[in-house]
């Protein structure tokens, strides 16, 4: 049985610790997410032609490709935890690898979306070529596009490295049914990089599409 | 292991449920219905894969917290911000 760290009593105090510590980091997150979101909200009340016009740049097909995913990955980083939860460390192991690969599928789409951008000249301040009255608000758009998405796949690659972490931690049999603490709080970090994109998907990808 | 699979597959009926909403013209509904679809994801992804309501109470108070300094940020925002355009209507 393994023993818990100073100053915990016992290994479940030191677990809730362990998670409550992670929510309060995500608690976090959500604010650095949310104030992109706010200045999302205004924007697009203020000038809500340039968001369309700016929105119908992103690719749709993409943007749900990459949503799926990202949803399956967090399933397979559920399946994981699960995994271990019924002391099956290897099983667990293979799915964190799995997970890891679909956030990394995630980035090379991404990265390809970006190249895409960047040739059709829709990336303010390196390659801008839309024209017309709306062009200086449309850049806004896709300004707050790069920062939200950019800062997301800086998360999306700290994840994979952490996800590797934890799949080579299940390999060598680290975990345990009663004592995960860290693939329980690594996990619950994907789970955030995932929802952060649920709601970017909708905002970027799917104005006036109709 | 069944709940999550189940969650699973919710999720990615939610997803393409948006993405046929996503062109069909509905006006402001489009708006509504995109977000309305994304908070429900959000939501089985904190309830199921998140285990939040198994996990200690504390963990809880710390996602409201989260959530209510948003609120309380966009809700000051808008606040001011909407009230500036009525009054520089005038």
């Amino acid at each position: 049985m393994p023993e818990p760290a100073s100053p915990f009593d016992d290994l479940a105090q030191q677990h809730e610790a362990a998670q409550l510590g992670m929510w309060a980091f995500l608690a976090t997150e959500i604010l650095f997410f949310g104030v992109l979101f706010t200045g999302y909200t205004v924007m697009r009340l203020l000038w809500p032609d340039a968001f369309v016009a700016g929105s119908r740049h992103t690719d749709l097909p993409l943007g749900a490709i990459e949503t799926g995913v990202l949803l399956t990955s967090s399933f397979t980083a559920a399946w994981a935890l699960q995994a271990v939860k019924r002391s099956r460390p290897r099983e667990a192991g293979w799915l964190l690898l799995f997970t890891a690969t679909m956030g990394v599928a995630f980035l090379g789409i991404h990265g390809a979306e970006y190249r895409h951008d960047y040739l059709s000249g829709v990336i303010p301040g390196i390659r801008y070529d839309e024209v017309g009255d709306n062009a200086p608000r449309e850049a806004l758009f896709f300004v707050l596009y790069y920062v939200t998405t950019g800062f997301h796949a800086l998360h999306v690659l700290i994840g994979v490295v952490l996800l590797c972490i934890l799949a080579r931690l299940a390999f060598r049999g680290d975990f345990l049914p009663e004592n995960h603490a860290p693939l329980e709080v690594g996990t619950l970090y994907w789970h955030l990089v995932d929802i952060v994109w649920i709601f970017v998907f909708p905002l970027y990808y799917q104005v006036g599409r109709a | 292991m069944k709940t999550q699979a189940w969650a699973f597959v919710a999720l990615l009926a939610l997803l393409l449920l948006s993405v046929w909403l996503a062109e069909l013209r509905l006006g402001a509904l489009n708006v509504v219905a995109s977000l309305a679809i994304a908070a429900a994801k959000a939501g089985i992804v904190v309830m199921v894969f998140m285990n939040l309501r198994q996990g200690h109470p504390s963990t809880r108070l710390a996602l409201v917290c989260g959530l209510a300094w948003v609120g309380i940020m966009m809700a000051l925002t808008l606040g001011d911000f909407l009230s500036r355009v009525s009054v520089a209507a005038h």
